[in-house]
C-alpha cells in the first residue's frame, strides 16, 4: 500500500525511515525514495544553503559534504544517506562566526548573486581538506565542477588561495 | 509483502508523464521501488526477480541524472552501496583485482593501483571532477559505457576480465567482447558486475594516455590509452593501443601490434601507427566535433601516445 514503511531491507519501498547526521544534529524522516538528497535538506530539514540548478550533475551548486567528501547532492537519494554524515554550507558557521572559508568569500568578493556559492564552499572545503597548499592550476582545476554566471571566477579562486594561505581548519564535529 | 509488481504499477502510471505543460524536460525522477540489500547474494536474488526494468544503483553519477531528467525508465532500484565487499583494490596471481563498487576516486589516489598499472591511476584522475569521483564506480562505469568514458577504453586496452555473477552463475566476460554499442553491454538483465581483473604482464611495461576534451571533466571529444610491453632488449614485444569517443564503442586498433612490434619508438613506426587508429575509428559529428575533426585527433593523440609511453623507457 502506498505511503506504508518497509524496514526489511531485502524488500523493495517506496518509502523508508532514515536516520542520520547533519551538521552533527541527528536527525530522523521518513521520505519517499526518489525524493533526492538536495530536496530532503532544502524542504524536510529547511536547509536551504543548499542549491540546485541543473540537477544533472554538472553544475556543482548542490555540493556538500557526505561522509567527509563532497558530492552532487541531485545525484543522490535521501534514503541513501541513511547512516550518513552530512555536512552543508549552515554547518560551516561555528560560535556564531563565519567559517574561514566563507571569510575568505567574503573579504575577497568572490560572490555575487551568491546562488553558486554554497556549492563553491563545499567543493572549496573538501578540497582543502584533501590538498591544504593547493597551486593556483590545482584550484582553478578543483574548482572546475562548479559554476559561476556572476563573477568570472577570478574572486573565487583567490578566495580559495587565501583561505588556504590562511590555514584553513576543517571542521570538526561537535 | 511489497514486491517489485506493485512498484512497477506506480511506476507504469508516473511514467507516463514525461513532459509538463509547456514542454519543459521534468527534473525529478518517477516513482521507483527502492531496495538496499546488504549482501551480494541478497542484491543477486533481487536482480533475479527483476523484469528489466530493474536497475542496480551504485555511484549514481551517470543513471540518476538519467532518472532526474526522465531518460531511463526504472520500476525498482537495488541500490548496492552497502556491498562493500566489492569495493577492493588488490593484487595476486599477476592480477590487479579491482572491486566493482571501487570508487574512481580510491583508485586514483591507491598506491597498489599506481604501482602495479600507473595508467588506471591517470584515467582515474581525468573522470570528471572530484565529486563525482568520490561516488562513481568502475563497475558503474564500465556497465553504462559510455562511449566516450574512460574505464571502457582502458578495461578494452589493457584486455580485462570483467566477472559478472547472476542468482545462478558467475561468467568471466573479456572486456574487448562486452562493449556493443553506446550505453550497450554483454551483461545480462540479471546479472551485476562484480568485479575487473586486470593482467599485468612480466616485463618492462610502457604506457600512455591522451585525453581532449573543451573543459576539464567533460567526456573525451577523443581519447587513447596504450601499453607496450618490452622484450630484453627493450624493443617492442606486444602494443595495445586503445581510442574511446570517436567510435561507437572503445575500439582496440590490433593493427598498432604489428606495426610496433620490435620498434624502439622511432617516429616513422609511431606515425604508421597513429594513422593506423586513425583508419579504424568510425566517428561520428556532434556539437563537440565533427568526424573529420575526431578522426584527425584520434591520429593526434595516438601519436603523443605512444611518444609519452616511450619516454619513460
Amino acid at each position: 500500500m502506498p505511503g506504508h514503511t518497509r524496514q526489511a531491507v531485502d524488500h523493495f519501498s517506496d518509502r523508508r525511515t532514515i536516520r542520520l547526521r547533519v551538521n552533527s544534529q541527528e536527525v530522523e524522516r521518513t521520505v519517499e525514495v526518489r525524493k533526492l538528497l538536495a530536496d530532503f535538506l532544502r524542504e524536510d530539514l529547511g536547509l536551504t544553503a543548499t542549491r540546485l540548478g541543473c540537477e544533472h550533475g554538472v553544475c556543482g551548486a548542490c555540493a556538500l559534504l557526505f561522509n567527509g567528501d563532497s558530492v552532487r547532492s541531485c545525484l543522490l537519494f535521501a534514503v541513501q544517506a541513511d547512516g550518513a554524515e552530512i555536512l552543508t554550507v549552515e554547518g560551516l558557521v561555528q560560535d556564531g562566526h563565519m567559517h574561514p572559508l566563507q571569510q575568505a568569500f567574503w573579504d575577497n568578493h568572490a560572490l555575487q548573486c551568491g546562488f553558486c556559492t554554497s556549492g563553491f564552499l563545499m567543493t572549496g572545503y573538501d578540497l582543502l581538506q584533501k590538498n591544504p597548499h593547493p597551486t593556483e592550476e590545482e584550484v582553478r582545476h578543483g574548482l572546475s565542477g562548479n559554476l559561476c554566471r556572476c563573477t568570472g571566477y577570478a574572486n573565487i579562486i583567490k578566495a580559495v588561495l587565501a583561505a588556504a594561505a590562511a590555514g584553513t581548519q576543517s571542521v570538526k564535529s561537535r | 509483502m511489497r514486491t517489485v509488481n506493485v512498484a512497477a504499477a506506480h511506476a507504469q502510471h508516473a511514467n507516463t508523464f514525461t513532459q509538463g505543460a509547456f514542454g519543459e524536460l521534468p527534473v525529478k525522477p518517477s516513482l521507483f521501488g527502492y531496495a538496499r540489500p546488504e549482501s551480494v547474494e541478497d542484491a543477486l536474488s533481487l536482480l533475479a526477480q527483476g523484469d528489466g526494468a530493474t536497475r542496480v544503483l551504485a555511484g549514481g553519477q551517470s543513471l540518476v541524472p538519467l532518472l532526474n531528467l526522465r531518460m531511463a525508465q526504472v520500476n525498482a532500484l537495488i541500490d548496492v552501496n552497502s556491498l562493500s565487499e566489492l569495493s577492493f583494490i588488490t593484487r595476486e596471481d599477476g592480477m590487479l583485482r579491482v572491486g566493482a563498487l571501487t570508487r574512481h576516486r580510491h583508485l586514483e589516489v591507491s598506491e597498489t593501483a599506481r604501482l602495479a598499472q600507473p595508467l588506471l591511476s591517470r584515467a582515474a584522475a581525468e573522470i570528471g571532477h572530484l565529486a563525482i569521483r568520490n561516488r562513481g564506480t568502475i563497475g558503474g562505469s564500465l556497465v553504462h559505457a559510455d562511449p566516450a568514458a574512460e574505464w571502457p577504453l582502458v578495461a578494452v586496452t589493457l584486455d580485462a576480465q570483467l566477472i559478472l555473477r547472476s542468482a545462478k552463475n558467475s561468467r568471466t566476460f573479456a572486456a574487448r567482447d562486452f562493449f556493443l554499442g553506446p550505453l550497450t553491454t554483454a551483461i545480462g538483465p540479471d546479472e551485476m558486475l562484480c568485479e575487473i581483473r586486470f593482467p599485468m604482464l612480466a616485463g618492462r611495461t610502457l604506457w600512455g594516455f591522451q585525453e581532449l576534451c573543451r573543459r576539464p571533466g567533460d567526456f573525451a571529444i577523443a581519447a587513447v590509452a596504450c601499453q607496450i610491453a618490452l622484450d630484453e632488449d627493450g624493443l617492442c614485444a606486444r602494443a595495445a593501443l586503445g581510442v574511446g569517443g570517436a567510435h561507437s564503442t572503445p575500439l582496440l586498433i590490433s593493427e598498432v601490434d604489428k606495426v610496433l612490434k620490435g620498434s624502439q619508438g622511432e617516429d616513422a613506426a609511431i606515425r604508421e601507427a597513429a594513422e593506423q587508429a586513425a583508419a579504424a575509428v568510425d566517428p561520428s559529428s556532434d556539437l563537440h566535433g565533427s568526424a573529420q575533426y575526431r578522426r584527425r585527433l584520434v591520429n593526434v593523440l595516438a601519436a603523443r601516445a605512444l611518444k609519452q609511453a616511450w619516454s619513460k623507457r
